[in-house]
């Protein structure tokens, strides 16, 4: 972070001065004039929460990704694919049992098997052709889109939000006062904040479990230098099969999600296949802070966006990825 | 890097293999004089839906993959926004056009929108390349997916000039001479001379300097930067040359369906594109046509087979999507790989070079 400071101070003024003009944004009472220009502080508010917990959802999506990514060179697009298939099977799970727990743990395994089937059979294959492991990935979402389309049919479905995290809570930020004097404070879904802590719990996990532990080593070297880990006896193969089990499973539990906060029909699986490679773009590749990044910055985008630009909201996040990749083609928080 | 690699090794056996006897294969060959007969006298064999639906269609949409074709096969950049400058190109012509949307059209005549069309998606067209040669590989595919689905959530979004998702509808066919060149029998001549047009000019420009420095771009950049060569500045000419024609493609597949809307620019389309490029095989201009062949006959009959065969006629896109796995699977150049494979082992009997190249 010091070292970024040293390097490009004029871009860190610019982040810092962003940073003190929302927090401000967030934290203040706003002044009457502004709430003319731009509107009330309640759906800036929304949006900004809105953005940020589709952050989240967009991290555990693109943190597999780019995880399998970055270890194994793996382009998988049919990460959507697993991402739509651990949602149906979380919503069957749910219907089922009435657990919604439960339905993160079948969804986490059972998209797991499935990445593992998707490594052995196929990756295993081709390592180190990425056109070919494209285009196989390609066919390979196409037929799982079909399969789910047969098994699921076109409806939208809708996971329960289990009782305990049912209905909105307050706040502690205020969004108007009353005319009485009195302070609004804003009410939020408590589930969408339960599950970005959970997001940001698995990040933080991860994170650690990279830079701390033996396996986050061996991880790591993989990332830098395959063939010297092979070559020290680690049985690389493995650490694959595992390392794209977390993905997929990664994948899935984004999946219950996604489900739990909007609905699962055909056509998200691409939908969000194109969110994790914006972040991932935006972010860096095989970088998992950088796809924390990524997430937030896109996330926040797309809802801001589409408050405030309706029209244009996707080309805003279309433009921060022009944009990053003008200025920094590999990513933001990449090392290379 | 490696996806140039991948390349590399998928078009050495086919120039080889070409080296030995022929500079234009296609022409020599009695072969394609055959098809070129056929072709040209198809309207007097084929009945007005299997000129339109199956064959008009089939050039269309082979010309858009044969853009991404040069891309792919001269380039080695796997670009998936070909559908999407097709799809502006043809809501260009909508808009600068004749529609019977009058509040977003400017009702030119055609030939001033189509120019505009074409001027303004190849502009566009080269922006795009101009972005995506900063990456390489596997980025490229990423980075035109990536611009092709903001293209099209955007005229879902847009309505001051994409009328959002319902679209432009009934746009204006050029009427002139006499003639109406969207009937049957002159659309499909205008589409036929547009792809031989096409498909020439992308044979000229491979043999061309232009098209040898692009390929030996592909293979090593570094040597050619070393040369003198500039890299960048080649694969964006690449890029516009593409864009152009696909620009053609999207101004027949406006005229053909006299209607654009978001749903032809979607994110499946472009890939669609791709699979019919790989089906067909990215080695030779040839390839893409035939992809958009089985593409389109698939498309059209698959439903009538799947029920024969007692099976659900929705499972269309499975039908394709399996095609597509056995044919990356087993065959890296397409349908064009398979023929001269057997066309190979036909000639000197068991083959062996084949292990090798298994996998590439």
């Amino acid at each position: 972070m010091s070292r970024f400071v040293e390097r490009h101070p004029a871009w860190a003024l610019i982040a810092i001065i962003a940073v003190a003009i929302l927090l401000w944004l967030v934290f203040a009472v706003w002044p009457p004039g502004l709430e003319e220009a731009i509107g009330r502080k309640r759906v800036f508010l929304n949006a900004v929460f809105n953005g940020i917990t589709l952050g989240g959802l967009y991290f555990l999506v693109a943190s597999g990704f780019t995880l399998i990514f970055g270890l194994m060179r793996n382009v998988n697009l049919a990460h959507g694919s697993l991402y739509l298939f651990g949602g149906y099977v979380g919503y069957a799970i749910s219907a089922a049992t009435g657990s919604w727990i439960l339905s993160f743990i079948v969804a986490f395994i059972l998209t797991a098997l499935v990445g593992v089937l998707l490594q052995v059979i196929v990756f295993r294959r081709m390592e180190g052709q990425d056109l070919r492991q494209t285009m196989v990935t390609i066919g390979l979402s196409i037929v799982f889109a079909d399969l789910m389309l047969w098994a699921c049919g076109g409806n939208f479905y809708q996971i329960q939000t289990p009782n305990w995290l049912i209905g909105p809570i307050e706040l502690p930020l205020v969004t108007a006062i009353k005319s009485s004097g009195e302070p609004v404070y804003l009410r939020y879904p408590l589930v969408r904040l339960v599950i970005f802590a959970a997001s940001v719990v698995i990040g933080i996990a991860m994170w650690l479990a990279l830079n701390r532990t033996r396996i986050g080593m061996i991880v790591r070297a993989g990332v830098d230098d395959r063939d010297i880990l092979a070559a020290t006896g680690v049985r690389i193969q493995l650490v694959f099969v595992l390392v794209f089990a977390f993905g997929a499973g990664l994948a899935g539990i984004a999946g219950v999600v996604g489900g739990t906060f909007q609905s699962l029909s055909p056509g998200e699986d691409i939908r969000f296949l194109l969110a994790s490679l914006v972040v991932v773009i935006v972010g860096g590749m095989g970088s998992i802070p950088g796809a924390a990044l990524g997430a937030l910055i896109i996330g926040l985008a797309e809802q801001l966006g589409s408050v405030y630009i309706p029209t244009y909201a996707i080309v805003v996040t279309f433009l921060i990825m022009v944009l990053v990749l003008a200025i920094r083609p590999q990513g933001l928080l990449a090392r290379r | 890097m490696s996806l140039a690699h991948d390349a590399r090794i998928a078009v050495r056996p086919a120039t080889m293999a070409q080296r030995a006897a022929r500079i234009w294969p296609e022409i020599n060959h009695p072969a394609a004089w055959i098809v070129a007969v056929i072709l040209l006298i198809m309207p007097l064999i084929a009945s007005g839906f299997f000129l339109i639906e199956i064959f008009a269609s089939t050039l269309i949409l082979g010309t858009m993959a044969l853009s991404l074709m040069f891309l792919a096969g001269y380039g080695g950049m796997v670009s998936l926004m070909q559908l999407t400058i097709a799809g502006f190109s043809a809501y260009m012509v909508a808009v600068f056009g004749v529609s019977g949307n009058a509040n977003i059209s400017l009702g030119w005549p055609w030939w001033l929108a189509v120019p505009m069309a074409l001027a303004l998606a190849t502009a566009f067209g080269t922006l795009g390349g101009a972005l995506a040669v900063r990456t390489e590989g596997i980025y490229t595919i990423m980075i035109t997916l990536a611009i092709g689905a903001a293209f099209y959530y955007f005229t879902n979004q847009n309505w001051a000039i994409f009328n959002g998702h319902t679209g432009i509808n009934t746009v204006a066919t050029p009427h002139f001479w006499g003639v109406n060149w969207r009937a049957d029998v002159p659309f499909y001549y205008v589409v036929l001379a547009v792809a031989a047009l096409c498909y020439f000019a992308v044979e000229y420009v491979s043999r061309a300097p232009f098209g040898l420095a692009l390929q030996g771009v592909r293979d090593n950049p570094r040597r050619m930067a070393a040369l003198g060569f500039n890299v960048n500045a080649h694969r964006i000419a690449a890029y516009a040359f593409a864009s152009f024609v696909a620009a053609l493609a999207g101004v027949l597949q406006v005229w053909n369906y006299r209607q654009i809307s978001p749903g032809s620019v979607s994110v499946g389309a472009c890939i669609d594109v791709l699979i019919i490029a790989v089906v067909g095989g990215i080695t030779r201009p040839i390839g893409p046509y035939i992809g958009a062949l089985i593409f389109v006959l698939l498309r059209t009959f698959a439903l009538d087979f799947l029920v024969r065969l007692g099976l659900d006629g929705n499972r269309f896109r499975l039908l394709i999507g399996l095609g597509f796995l056995a044919i990356v699977f087993w065959s890296s150049d397409g349908v064009i790989g398979l023929w001269q494979r057997w066309r190979q082992r036909q000639r000197r009997g068991p083959d062996h070079s084949r292990g090798g190249r298994g996998h590439g």
